[in-house]
């Protein structure tokens, strides 16, 4: 690509749009699952008794919905991530496509 | 009462240092009568996987459909390969073996694996797309000086590859010794022969598929499993969850533990244990699993077999999704050989461990579900398993020689035709014959470390160097080169100066290790970041000029795809 086409892109509102929304975006999905995560690991370290505590009568564990929690979350906020980026983001960018190289 | 300190040495030698070393490899066990069914079960898989390579060696011309199937992968397809690449015997066998014996800690351990994939796909998979080619060093070094930023690449893409592969190898030749009853060294050379022949004539097609096929196998016996433990508690996972609480208890009872010890080390398994012990070692570990999934090459690589960004986004949809289900179902594995497996005096020897070791307990819970036949299947599958992981590794180690090495830096970007896709096949070979060698030679060592190693490498060289020069305005030539070779030096040297090879590998006594945690990424990335934005900052070289003059437009490419590789037109 020649500098001169990215520049005439880098000016272009909607490329302006794209860039910021989807690394916004992506930012704040990747520190909520760095919260979710470090979070889960730092529970252990310091407070094993919690996730350790049965609910109700049974033996089952509050570690367990925890745990398998944070595998869904994982599997969801992946794909809300591609959801908008396959939607949103792609539609803005075939924009930004069509408005510099028409 | 022999069983039991035999099954609470287990015990602890798996929870220390953390299920890592239960996890990670397949230790060896003693070798077993000869598995007719298993044989034969595999013998048709290693033929329909021979017909797809002949197949997709009709369509592997160009140097394109060698390194990424010519860009022809859908992102559905390719998400089950990056499944597949993931989803290593070790980590089936494994995490259920560590399940089975630590219960929760198991599960935290799985958890690992899955959460380095939203953050690859957030900030690291359709740039990664847009910009590279066939191998993760063309985005790397796309604005920057390429022969000493491939160099970088190459060197990264190869330690991890060869830590990988030594330890899939070594995994192979002891558990097929033990599911399949052949010598060590014939499964060893059976891997080596087979995997050759995948990627010599089928490339990264034939190894797609045979990957695709493999996770489809995987996935469904492991599921199959998980529902005939479920259908015996009724689909109550509490039911199932009392049983193993209780036979744990009743295991410890028969040691002599007074009533009230026995249960508390019955509800143990449904708690964290042992796994986690210092804060730092926990995050240390947690990163290394986390951002060494965005910086391993061989996943890395599977990006550029899809024709879009939009597909590359679905491949790591689909490959988490299936990941995370594949952890599900063996939580759920672990304890169905708790309560099926360590209750059958058929799958125990007579002091009362596992027969063939901790690592069986999928497969002997696969006899206990679904007889021989069955058991001949997960086998298969197994060495299946196998198979195709050793082949996506040797092809990412055999692009990193033929691509990056041969014809960007050797030949400067103009090979003569035809020359690289020649150069990749003898790489292939080369590859081939060293992974059987040293297979052969780590056989009976120690070699728990090796794939956390690799993941602490990648997490420490490869992803900072990746993650700088696509986000980052100021990085240059001088400090990516810097800081990678930092994190890639300093993650090997303390991975030999801590526990897990000072100690357990190399016979130094317990607590003689200088570095005191399980894995090094907390300080290796810190340092690799750290050397990238130092060297970076104080260059004022030319090519410093020229490195962040290539910014913009390499930003634009990465968040558009505009000029994207042309793997995509096909």
């Amino acid at each position: 690509m020649d500098k001169s086409l990215a520049e005439r892109i880098a000016a272009n509102p909607d490329y302006q749009l794209l860039k910021s929304r989807r690394s916004r975006f992506g930012w704040i999905l990747t520190i909520a699952m760095l919260i979710v995560y470090y979070g889960y690991i730092m529970l252990i370290a310091f407070d094993k008794e919690l996730l350790a505590h049965r609910i109700g009568d049974g033996v089952t564990t509050w570690g367990i919905p925890i745990g398998f929690g944070v595998i869904i979350f994982t599997i969801l906020i992946t794909g809300v991530y591609v959801r908008r980026a396959n939607s949103e983001f792609d539609a803005l960018s075939d924009r930004v496509r069509k408005e510099v190289l028409k | 009462m022999r069983r039991i300190s035999a099954l609470a040495a287990t015990l602890t030698v798996s929870a220390i240092p953390g299920v890592a070393s239960a996890a990670d490899v397949i230790q060896g066990g003693a070798k077993q009568a000869t598995n007719w069914t298993a044989i034969a079960m595999f013998a048709c898989f290693v033929i329909a996987t021979l017909f797809i390579t002949k197949w997709a060696a009709s369509k592997t011309k160009s140097a394109s459909d060698f390194y990424t199937a010519g860009g022809g992968i859908t992102g559905f397809q390719n998400g089950l390969a990056i499944a597949g690449d993931y989803m290593s015997a070790a980590s089936f066998l494994g995490i259920s073996a560590a399940v089975m014996t630590t219960g929760y800690d198991g599960l935290i351990y799985s958890i690992g694996f899955l959460v380095g994939w939203p953050i690859l796909t957030f900030l690291m998979a359709e740039r990664l797309r847009n910009l590279g080619k066939f191998t993760f060093a063309d985005v790397a070094a796309f604005r920057f000086a390429q022969a000493p930023v491939r160099i970088f690449a190459a060197s990264g893409t190869l330690v991890v590859v060869a830590f990988y592969l030594i330890a899939q190898m070594v995994g192979a030749g002891s558990l097929i010794e033990l599911l399949f009853g052949l010598d060590y060294w014939i499964a060893v050379v059976i891997v080596g022969a087979l995997m050759m022949i995948y990627v010599l004539f089928g490339g990264m097609t034939a190894t797609t598929w045979v990957q695709i096929i493999k996770a489809c196998l995987l996935l469904g016996g492991a599921s199959f499993m998980a529902f005939m433990v479920m259908w015996k508690y009724g689909f109550s996972p509490e039911a199932l969850f009392a049983d193993a609480v209780r036979i744990k208890a009743d295991i410890a009872a028969g040691d002599g533990a007074t009533p009230q010890e026995a249960a508390a080390a019955g509800q143990s398994i449904m708690g964290p244990g042992t796994f986690i012990k210092d804060p730092i070692s926990a995050i240390s570990f947690g990163m290394a699993l986390m951002f060494g999934t965005a910086g391993l090459p061989h996943i890395l690589m599977r990006f550029f077999t899809v024709p879009s960004a939009k597909e590359a986004r679905k491949s790591v949809m689909w490959a988490t999704t299936w990941i995370g289900y594949f952890y599900l179902l063996t939580f759920i594995i672990g304890f169905g050989a708790i309560t099926f497996v360590l209750t059958n005096p058929e799958f125990l020897s007579a002091d009362g461990a596992l027969v063939g070791g901790n690592n069986m307990a999928a497969v002997h819970l696969a006899k206990a579900v679904g007889g021989n036949v069955f058991l001949g299947f997960i086998s298969a599958v197994a060495f299946a398993t196998i198979l195709a992981v050793v082949a996506g590794l040797t092809l990412s180690g055999a692009s990193a020689v033929s691509h990056d090495l041969y014809a960007t830096v050797i030949k400067k970007g103009h090979p003569e035709p035809g020359s690289e896709l020649r150069v990749s096949r003898i790489t292939t070979i080369c590859l081939g014959v060293v992974a059987v060698v040293l297979g052969i030679a780590f056989k009976n060592q120690n070699i728990a470390f090796m794939v956390s190693l690799a993941f602490a490498v990648a997490a420490s060289a490869n992803f900072p160097v990746l993650f700088m020069s696509v986000l980052w305005k100021d990085c240059t030539t001088k400090g990516a080169v810097v800081g990678g070779f930092l994190g890639l030096i300093s993650s090997v040297v303390l991975t030999i100066l801590s526990p897990s090879v000072w100690e357990a590998t190399l016979g130094y006594p317990a607590g003689s290790a200088p570095f005191p945690y399980t894995s090094p990424a907390l300080f290796s990335m810190a340092l690799a970041f750290l050397g990238i934005w130092i060297v970076s900052k104080m260059d004022n070289s030319q090519r410093a000029r020229i490195d962040r003059d290539g910014f913009l437009a390499q930003q634009v490419r990465s968040e558009t795809g505009i000029g994207a590789s042309a793997a995509s037109s096909h």
